[in-house]
C-alpha cells in the first residue's frame, strides 16, 4: 500500500541531544525533525505544554529556552542542543505554586485551560524582558498566545498583579 | 515533515562549503518560517545546515557612523536595541509591528530578509503555484486574493513580500552584506529582492550558495520625522494588509528630504524614489503627501479580492507622512 503522503519515509535517523529540562541534564536519541516541542511531549513525557496549531500561530507551546520565551513548535530539539529549557512543570517550587499560576487562579484567568500553560510560560518571558508597564502593552506583548475561550481580561489582571508585585 | 539530514556550521566558511553543490540543503537559523514550510510541505530540503550559532549576532557601529546588524541577531535584540530605538526608531517600530514576542524572540535579522510570501496557495501543495512549482500556474490570480499585491505583479505571481522590518530597511537604504565562495560582496537594499516576472520561484538576488552576514544601516537615520504605520486585519499579531514607512527631513516646514516605502503591495518592499522626489521642496502638509501618494498609486491593480488596497495604501500614505511630519492628521 502507498504511504498516505505518497513517499515512503526513511527509516529515522537519531542523534544525540543533551537538554537541562526544568534544571535536569537529559540526552536524548532523537530524529533531526524532532521539534522541540514534540522532544518534551514524546520523549520526556512533559505533557504539560501543549501543541495547539503546531505552527507557531497560537502559542499553547510556548517555553523558556535559556529563560527567553519561543515557540517550541518551529524550532528542532537538536537545535537547542546544550541549552537549558523551562517549561510549565519547572516553575511551581514544590508544592508552592509560581507567582504567575497563583494570580492565574486568583483571577480566573482559564477557562478550558489548554492555552494556559503557553499563556505562563509567556508572561514569565514577559517579565523577565520587563518591557511591559501598561496594560496595552501587555496585551500586545502577550498577542503571540490566543485564548479561543475569550479569558484575555483576566490573562491581562493576572499578569499585572504579578508586575504589581514586583515580578516573578 | 519529511524526513532531512542536519549538521551545524561552526564558521562562515563551513557554512558556505556546506551548501556549494548542495541545491538541496538550506541554511537553518532562526526557524521560525522554514520550518512551518516544511511542516506544510511547501519547502522540502533534504539537508538542513544550522548556522544559528555562527558569531553573526552582534549590532556594531560601523565606519560612517551607521549601524551594522548581525543576520543572527535576533528581531527582538534588535528592535529593542537603544541605539537602534534612538537613531532609527522607524526600524525598531516596524520590527515590533510584526510577528508575536516568542518569534521574535526566534526570528533572525538575516532570515527575515528571506522569508518566503504567506500567500495560501504557496503554503497549500495541493494547488498551483508558479512560486513553489515553477509552470504550475497561480492559484491566487483567479482565487481568493484579498492579501495580495497591488503593484509590480506579473500574471504568474501577485504573491506580496510579508516583512515589517525589510521595508523600514527600504526606507533607510541599507545595504546587504553577503559571503559566498568567491568572497564578500554587498547587494544594495532596492536590489536585495525581486519583483516576479515570469520567475516568481526566485524571491532575491541572493546567490544559492550565499550567505547573508549582515545589515548596514548608513547614519542618516531620520529619527526626528519618521514612522512606520502598519493596517491589519486584528490590532496585533497579524501580517500588513498595507504598511507604510515615512521618513522626511524638514526644515523650516518645507521637506529637503523624504523616504517612502510601503509592505503588504508588492514582491518586495516597494520604495517610490520618484514620488518621494515629488515631496522634496513641498510644504509638509496634506496636499503634498496627497499628491505623493496619488503617485505612489498610479500604477495600482487591483484583483477580485484586493482592490481596496488601493484607496487604503493612499490614504495610510498620507496618514503616515503627517505622522513623521508631526502635522494633524487629514
Amino acid at each position: 500500500m502507498p504511504h498516505p503522503m505518497g513517499f515512503a519515509p526513511p527509516p529515522p535517523e537519531v542523534m544525540a541531544v543533551t537538554l537541562t529540562v526544568n534544571g535536569v541534564e537529559t540526552t536524548l536519541q532523537v530524529a533531526p525533525w524532532t521539534s522541540l516541542l514534540d522532544a518534551l511531549r514524546l520523549h520526556l513525557d512533559l505533557t504539560g505544554t501543549k501543541k495547539g496549531c503546531d505552527h507557531g500561530q497560537c502559542g499553547a507551546c510556548t517555553v523558556l529556552v535559556d529563560g527567553r520565551r519561543i515557540n517550541s513548535c518551529l524550532t528542532l530539539a537538536v537545535m537547542q542542543d546544550g541549552r537549558s529549557v523551562t517549561t510549565i512543570e519547572g516553575l511551581a517550587s514544590g508544592d508552592t505554586l509560581h507567582p504567575l499560576q497563583k494570580a492565574f487562579v486568583e483571577n480566573d484567568a482559564f477557562q478550558c485551560g489548554y492555552c494556559t500553560p503557553g499563556q505562563i510560560c509567556s508572561a514569565a518571558g514577559l517579565l523577565a524582558e520587563g518591557k511591559a508597564k501598561t496594560d496595552d502593552d501587555i496585551r500586545e506583548l502577550m498577542s503571540g498566545n490566543l485564548c479561543r475561550c475569550g479569558a484575555y481580561p483576566n490573562i491581562v489582571k493576572a499578569i499585572r498583579q504579578v508586575m504589581g508585585e514586583g515580578g516573578a | 515533515m519529511r524526513a532531512f539530514t542536519y549538521s551545524r556550521a561552526d564558521t562562515v566558511e563551513d557554512a558556505v562549503r556546506a551548501l556549494a553543490g548542495n541545491p538541496d540543503a538550506r541554511f537553518v537559523a532562526g526557524g521560525t518560517n522554514l520550518l512551518d514550510l516544511m511542516k506544510a510541505d511547501a519547502m522540502r530540503p533534504a539537508h538542513l545546515v544550522d548556522i544559528s550559532r555562527l558569531p553573526l549576532d552582534r549590532i556594531e557601529e560601523t565606519e560612517d557612523g551607521g549601524l551594522r546588524l548581525g543576520a543572527l541577531a535576533r528581531n527582538a535584540d534588535t528592535a529593542w536595541d537603544e541605539r537602534v530605538r534612538s537613531r532609527y526608531p522607524m526600524l525598531s517600530k516596524a520590527i515590533l509591528a510584526g510577528a508575536s514576542a516568542q518569534l521574535r524572540n526566534m526570528a533572525t535579522n538575516g532570515g527575515n530578509l528571506l522569508q518566503r510570501t504567506r500567500c495560501y496557495y504557496f503554503y497549500d501543495s495541493g494547488t498551483p503555484c508558479n512560486k513553489r512549482e515553477p509552470g504550475s500556474g497561480c492559484g491566487a490570480l483567479t482565487g481568493v486574493n484579498r492579501i495580495h499585491a497591488i503593484l509590480g505583479a506579473s500574471e504568474h505571481c501577485i504573491a506580496v513580500h510579508p516583512s515589517d522590518l525589510c521595508v523600514a530597511l527600504a526606507a533607510l537604504e541599507a545595504t546587504v552584506r553577503v559571503t559566498g565562495p568567491r568572497g564578500e560582496r554587498t547587494i544594495p537594499f532596492a536590489e536585495f529582492h525581486r519583483l516576479p516576472g515570469d520567475t516568481p520561484h526566485i524571491d532575491t538576488t541572493l546567490g544559492a550558495d550565499e550567505i547573508v552576514t549582515a545589515i548596514d544601516l548608513p547614519a542618516r537615520g531620520f529619527a526626528e520625522h519618521s514612522t512606520y504605520l502598519k493596517v491589519r486585519d486584528r490590532a496585533s499579531y497579524a501580517f500588513a494588509l498595507v504598511s507604510v514607512a515615512a521618513a522626511l527631513e524638514i526644515e523650516g516646514g518645507t521637506i529637503r528630504a523624504a523616504r517612502l516605502a510601503l509592505g503588504g503591495v508588492a514582491h518586495k518592499p516597494w520604495r517610490d524614489t520618484e514620488a518621494e522626489a515629488m515631496l522634496v521642496g513641498k510644504p509638509a502638509e496634506a496636499a503634498s503627501f496627497a499628491a505623493a501618494a496619488q503617485a505612489v498609486l498610479r500604477g495600482a491593480k487591483g484583483h477580485a479580492h484586493n482592490a481596496f488596497k488601493i484607496p487604503l495604501a493612499e490614504r495610510a500614505i498620507v496618514r503616515a507622512l503627517s505622522e513623521a511630519a508631526g502635522v494633524q492628521t487629514p
